[in-house]
């Protein structure tokens, strides 16, 4: 048994031998850990990430959450690129949730890809300089002479081969160089990135095979449904727990005080059965008193009310974005624009309603099997909550299904551990109903906007004013309620005021998929849209005339590592190409009309062109939606990058046509999907994309193709009837 | 008092009341964690089986009501030649993102073809609007049920 670690700036890597023999490559992300302030010194034991076996198998760990996004197919994919592996041979297991070996394991943020595309590449050149080397050794030859093929090392002169599965236990003995000093391949060599490859679990999908964070069973589990109030901020005066436990198949019933903070555990009443049905229909027996305190009395048209208030007041509480002397712009103005925008809450309604499970260990370890986004964070507020050292707490990470940004909050995490730390021993599943999904969510934030701009007599637009009015959180807008200075076009103004004014609220908010993006690109592009109307030309053309003196911003040091500037060469590609799909400025169907939309979010620039009609009932048909996108000079894998482009797309129409979460008494309105009507098949339009690449990284792409496709969409409603959307979701009575 | 029901092929005890959904029962008192809870009333189809090959929403059928019907559910749907060639479409265009509607994707698709083996693009959308994709893999779900009912078509030539 050899060991031998080296240490580059990405990566640190050990090699040791596999027990029955073979190779086993262990991995972590120092510059990856220590972006998020995690201890950065190799920890005590360290797990290995590509292991070789004799029979020539090879294995990856898969180390990021996968929520539908495609991540623990693509990871190993590059590192099985620059191992020359035989993906047909490659198996992927999953990780445990350890902070200090991988670095953040997070699905969130489209941050996966940037954050990892050079430590995984560089873990499996390592591991193929060192198979070489032991070809090299074995041979009596230079490692110059040989080269590698898909799972084997061949000597190019005389053609003779060694698989890796032969040369494992070798390299097992070669000391591990450093990665820094390794030749990457030459992306026109890749042989399995970029290739079109089915999705790592796909086949167990199929066969109904338990993978889900639900599907997790264990000997003598029990299942818990967990009754809170409806109404934000409320606490718990009694219930009737006896009720509860009299019904059939109820094991055990009984309160739970919460911290009052709704991210960990808010109160109330946890009911235990043989079957999650059962414990579910129990709850009706509980008949909860509820303290609501103030905040029975919030609605959304509350809100709405005293937003429309703030903005006739004029001055706003705060400015936050200022340049030149809009003022004056407006004053010596030719022509001014204003109109008023606004969006609603959203819920994520992943498919899979939150759920988690959890065993109180004799031995003191709580150990959790979640479908988070963020299990290091549900690992942190666990320990916090149950008073454990964090090393006492155990958290398996399962697959998803789906996230959307929900997940990224583990209040169902603290919840079942809170459950199960009463019955020490026995497993729970926690599982709650599409109406606790529903109702007890983090909402992507409602916004109000009051635009104004100035255009000079040239018609060019000289000015823009925002007064936002959002959601607060202490002194500042809480965090996916925030509109940030440099949100486009505000940095490319001569004259700019964005001030704010701030609600209070209970609602509980959270990151939706492509966050503040996802409202601010329908807010900003619909109303550029009319500044270009008002001008006489189309968007693109104003897009453009925005852009023109624009420069390439620096590449800074990122969260995901290095994250280039705005480009401005990026947006023209983007623009250009998708006006060419589209055959932008022709002539289109009778009835029928084209709209536009760009945007720029998460690393990728997205421009979209949506064609629609309306039938005799006024309902808004989308047939086409032309889409060229530029996330980097290389697609990882293209059948999970067009799926995450098509799926952002339909959700974006889905939420642009009919979604919202409405608060009256202080509770959701909305309970399930016949009141959040999610997108179904028929609403399906063609969807054509194009990759537009640049020399960039390659990054996410589970976000920045939605946020376009609101403003295209609504913009090409008012190519067709004159009418402007400035309200989601659409009102349907504008256009009859 | 137990209940009888016929589940892929074989004979089930379920010691369970009538009024308990099919669904829990075959998650939770058989194991069979294949079939999914989306919405628990019928709007969402991931929970869907076959009941005599139609396709039904499990999670609004109570075990009462099933007698001498029989269920078939995801992780029988192999045995079927339909069932089989759409998993294999289904692999082959990667329909999937999360994943986790597809297993009342399939079964819907399976029940459609196994009465209309060539669908027009309107029938597989009224067949297919019962079941939600929150990923909405829509257009590759249609593509792979359109795959095989071409290949259907040929066969039957
Ligand atoms: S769970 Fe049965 S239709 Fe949704
Ligand atoms: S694949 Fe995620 S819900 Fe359909």
């Amino acid at each position: 048994m050899s060991e031998a670690t080296t240490l580059s700036r990405r990566t640190l890597l050990k090699v040791s031998a596999l027990a029955g023999g073979g190779f086993a490559l262990s991995a972590t992300m120092p510059m990856v850990a220590r972006a998020v302030g995690a201890e950065a010194s190799a920890p005590a034991e360290l797990t290995a990430f590509v292991t070789i076996a004799p029979d020539n198998t090879v294995t990856i760990i898969g180390k990021n959450p996968e929520i539908g996004q495609g991540i623990k197919t693509s990871l190993p994919m590059i590192v099985a690129e620059e191992l020359d592996a035989d993906w047909d041979l490659v198996k992927i297991e999953m990780a445990e949730t350890n902070m200090a070996k991988y670095g953040p394991q997070l699905a969130g943020g489209s941050f996966s890809t940037p954050m990892n595309w050079m430590p995984m590449r560089q873990t499996g050149a390592t591991a193929r300089a060192m198979l070489i080397a032991a070809a090299a050794q074995k041979w009596g030859v230079s490692a110059a002479s040989l080269g590698t093929e898909p799972g084997k090392v061949v000597e190019k002169a005389s053609g003779r081969s060694a698989t890796y599965g032969e040369l494992a236990s070798l390299a097992a003995t070669i000391p591990v160089p450093d990665p820094e000093s390794l030749t990457l391949k030459d992306q026109a060599d890749f042989r399995i990135i970029g290739r079109a490859i089915g999705g790592i679990d796909s086949p167990k999908i199929v066969r109904g095979e338990p993978i889900f964070g639900v599907d997790t069973q264990l000997p003598g589990m029990v299942y818990a449904a967990y009754e809170r109030s409806p109404v934000f901020g409320a606490t718990l005066k009694n219930a009737d727990v006896e009720a509860a436990k009299a019904q059939p198949g109820v094991i055990d019933a009984f309160i739970v005080r919460g911290n009052g903070n709704a991210e960990e555990l808010v109160d109330g009443v946890a009911v235990i059965a043989s079957n999650w049905w059962l414990a579910n229909r129990a709850r009706s027996a509980l008949k909860p008193e509820w303290d609501n305190g103030e905040w029975a009395s919030h609605s959304t048209t509350g809100y709405a009310a005293k937003a429309k208030e703030l903005m006739d007041g004029g001055k706003a509480a705060q400015v936050f974005g200022e340049r030149g002397d809009m003022a004056g712009a407006l004053a010596s103005a030719a022509k001014v624009v204003t109109a008023d925008y606004s969006y609603p809450f959203l819920a994520h309604a992943a498919m899979e309603p939150m759920n988690c499970t959890a065993l109180m260990r004799e031995d003191g370890v709580m150990e959790m099997w979640a479908p988070s986004q963020t299990p290091q964070g549900g690992l942190t507020s666990v320990a916090e909550y149950l008073g454990l050292p964090p090393e006492k707490v155990i958290v398996h990470i399962t697959r998803m299904g789906g996230g959307f940004g929900r997940r990224l909050n583990n209040d169902y995490m603290v919840q079942v551990a809170a459950i199960a730390k009463e019955m020490p021993g026995t497993p729970v599943q926690l599982i709650w109903s599409r109406e606790d999904d529903v109702r007890t969510d983090f909402y992507r934030p409602a916004g109000w906007h009051r635009l104004t701009a100035s255009i000079d007599a040239d018609g060019k637009m000289t000015g823009l004013k925002d007064h936002f009015v959002t959601f607060d959180l202490g002194e500042s807008p809480f965090n996916p309620a925030l509109m940030s200075p440099d949100t486009f076009p505000a940095k490319l103004m001569d004259n700019l005021l964005l001030e704010q004014d701030m609600l209070r609220t209970a609602i509980p908010m959270g990151a939706l998929r492509a966050p503040n993006s996802n409202a601010l690109a329908f807010v900003t592009q619909s109303f550029l849209d009319e500044v270009a109307h008002e001008t006489g030309k189309d968007l693109p053309t104003l897009l453009m005339e925005i852009i023109e003196d624009a420069e390439t911003e620096p590449t800074t040091m990122g969260f995901t590592g290095p994250t280039p500037g705005f480009n401005p060469n990026r947006v023209r590609a983007v623009t250009s190409k998708v006006m060419d799909m589209a055959d932008w400025g022709k002539p289109v169907a009778d009835g029928h009309a084209l709209g536009f939309g760009y945007y720029w979010s998460h690393q990728g620039y997205f421009a979209e062109v949506v064609e629609v009609s309306l039938s005799d009932s006024n309902k808004v048909q989308v047939h086409n939606v032309w889409c060229a996108g530029d996330v980097g000079n290389q697609i990882i894998n293209p059948f999970g990058a067009l799926n995450q482009v098509e799926g952002s797309i339909i959700d974006g129409i889905g939420q642009a046509l009919q979604l919202a979460v409405e608060v009256e008494g202080g509770a959701v309105k909305q309970s399930n999907f016949h009141n959040y009507p999610l997108p179904r098949m028929p609403m399906t339009p063609q969807i054509h994309v194009e990759w537009v690449k640049s020399d960039n990284s390659p990054t996410g792409l589970g976000e920045p193709a939605l946020p376009p496709v609101i403003p295209a969409l609504t913009n090409a409603l008012f190519a067709l009837t004159g009418k402007r959307v400035r309200s989601l979701p659409i009102d349907t009575s504008l256009f009859s | 008092m137990a209940i009888t029901v016929t589940i892929n092929e074989e004979t089930r005890e379920i010691d369970a009341p009538g009024d308990m959904p099919l669904l829990w029962a075959l998650r939770q008192e058989l194991g069979m964690v294949g079939t999914k809870f989306g919405c628990g009333i019928g709007m969402c189809g991931a929970c869907t089986v076959h009941l005599d090959g139609q396709a039904v929403r499990s999670c609004s059928l109570p075990l009462s009501a099933i007698g001498d019907k029989k269920v078939s559910t995801i992780e029988h749907l192999a045995q079927s030649e339909v069932g089989q060639a759409l998993q294999q479409a289904w692999l082959d265009d990667d329909v999937m993102q999360c994943g986790y509607c597809q297993a009342g994707q399939l079964m819907s698709a399976t029940a459609l073809l196994n009465t209309n083996a060539t669908p027009s693009d309107d029938e597989i959308d009224a067949a297919m609007q019962g079941n939600i994709c929150r990923c909405a893999c829509y257009k590759r779900i249609k593509t792979a049920i359109a795959q095989v009912s071409r290949k259907e078509d040929t066969a039957n030539v």
